[in-house]
């Protein structure tokens, strides 16, 4: 718990010396961020060929793939931070503060994937939206989690707030498989002919796969970065929520009291 | 933890009674939501303009109706319960969190199911739909199995949001993706039931499966999840 929790610093007059959510690990990390993403920037709009179905469109797939990975992943982790804050012997406020943090970056990456995946089926299917259960579902998870951090700002005390949206965070894990099943069904009944592109299936050459699997690890990086920041800033909060008031206090004392 | 001998069962129909007996003096129910509901399908007929695309979409309108009464509900059904804090009082007293869950969701499904009786007479006088006689019993069943959903999950939802500020635009962004399940599901069985643009009456029943499985998933983890979630 120490280990992800940044130190406080005890002075904090006016900005000098402010607490830090930066450590030499994550500075490290921060310096391979930016490197994977200039390279994915090199490697996704440079060096990789222009696909000979989708033209240039395909380069938007190296954002749109990794992007909605990370969204997963980040759900992911949610709901299992979320478990182990209710889990009773580790009821501890990081794992709902990893929880809020990984939620955040999740719904930030979601959006990416609606937006990117959007632009790309109008140039490739002619359409913005298609009633697909998987984009379907996606959007429902986006939601769901745009309530999840909703709720996570209600306000009342710091365990109140973790225990509400654990059990939120649970209860996407049961809602997301029964949205997806019901809409998978309800799509399977009004089978439509499409005139759009059936499959937006793509032949990938060796190059091209490569820069896809890289972007994966590059947002990867880059999530577990923005998560760990996060999760110190909102520390932080609670941290400032806890004593903020005390130490301002005892600050304008100290005040009076000094010559 | 149920208090000396008092079963979960005797806790929800003990706050199912109650719950019931306020809304039928409060008279809130009859005089704004039931209206409210007969409103909302009276200004889709504006907005959809053609009477043969009414009759076509009567069953998805209808439930589209329940929905949005059911924020009111939800809201309504934790509202008196944390006015006077009389739900940290039923917690200090030791009542079981269970018994009051199932017994808040049965009085919320129970004006669920009079809303849907209510809603599917009006969608008949007001869109043309037809109720054939075969698709009875699909047509109960559906209402009974998507309201028992619709009121497990409202009670859960409303559990979480009860007592917090700016909950009243806060539980329909909540409960809008839940439900949506039961919203296709209950629309897609009603349309068999009453073979809306000659919907077979055998494609409805794995609907009713689907909000089968919704309502004992919600059901079980409301029971469950209830206690922790109101403790404070």
């Amino acid at each position: 718990m120490t280990a992800i929790t940044p130190q406080v610093p005890h002075e904090t007059p006016h900005g000098r010396g402010a607490p830090t959510t930066g450590t030499a690990a994550t500075r490290w990390l921060g310096a391979l961020c930016w490197l994977g993403v200039a390279w994915l920037v090199l490697a996704g709009l440079v060096l990789s060929p222009r696909d000979v179905v989708q033209g240039e469109s395909v380069r938007i797939m190296y954002v749109h793939v990794p992007s909605a990975w990370i969204a997963y992943l980040a759900f992911v982790v949610t709901a299992i931070a979320s478990a182990a804050y209710l889990w009773p012997r580790t009821r501890s406020l990081t794992w709902d503060r990893i929880a809020g943090a990984s939620a955040e970056v999740g719904v930030l990456f979601m959006g990416i994937t609606l937006v990117s995946g959007m632009l790309w089926g109008r140039i490739t299917w002619g359409v913005f939206w298609q009633w697909d259960p998987r984009l379907t579902t996606t959007a429902f998870l986006f939601v769901t989690f745009v309530g999840y951090l909703a709720v996570r700002g209600l306000g009342g005390s710091h365990h109140q707030r973790a225990r509400r949206s654990a059990v939120l965070g649970l209860l996407a894990v049961l809602e997301i498989p029964l949205v997806h099943f019901s809409v998978v069904l309800w799509r399977s009944l009004h089978q439509e002919a499409s005139v759009l592109n059936p499959s937006g299936e793509v032949q990938l050459d060796g190059f091209m796969l490569f820069t896809l699997f890289t972007g994966v690890v590059v947002f990867t990086v880059v999530y577990t970065w923005l998560v760990l920041h996060r999760q110190r800033v909102l520390w932080l909060q609670d941290h400032h929520d806890d004593t903020g008031l005390d130490e301002a206090l005892s600050a304008r004392r100290a005040e009076k009291g000094a010559p | 933890m149920s208090a000396r001998g008092v079963s979960v069962w005797h806790v929800a129909r003990a706050v199912a009674t109650k719950d019931l007996r306020i809304e039928w003096r409060s008279r809130v129910v009859t005089h704004q939501v039931v209206p409210f509901a007969g409103l909302v399908l009276v200004m889709f007929a504006f907005a959809l303009d053609v009477e043969s695309v009414m009759q076509r979409v009567a069953p998805g309108l209808v439930w589209l109706a329940i929905m949005f009464c059911q924020f009111f509900l939800v809201q309504r059904a934790f509202a008196v319960e944390t006015a006077d804090g009389a739900l940290d009082a039923l917690r200090v007293a030791g009542v079981d969190p269970a018994g009051v869950f199932l017994g808040k969701a049965l009085a919320l499904m129970v004006q669920l199911m009079a809303l849907v009786a209510l809603l599917l007479v009006g969608a008949v006088l007001l869109y043309r739909a037809e109720v054939r006689a075969n698709g009875a019993v699909l047509l109960v069943a559906t209402a009974v199995t998507a309201t028992a959903g619709l009121a497990c999950v409202g009670t859960l939802y409303g559990g979480l949001a009860a007592g917090a500020k700016g909950r009243e635009t806060l539980l329909p962004l909540l409960l809008t993706p839940v439900v949506a399940p039961v919203l296709i599901a209950a629309a897609r069985a009603t349309e068999a039931a009453l073979g809306t643009a000659g919907t077979a009456m055998e494609d409805g029943w794995p609907w009713l499966g689907v909000l089968s499985t919704y309502a004992v998933a919600f059901g079980v983890v409301g029971t469950v999840a209830f206690g922790p979630l109101i403790e404070e």
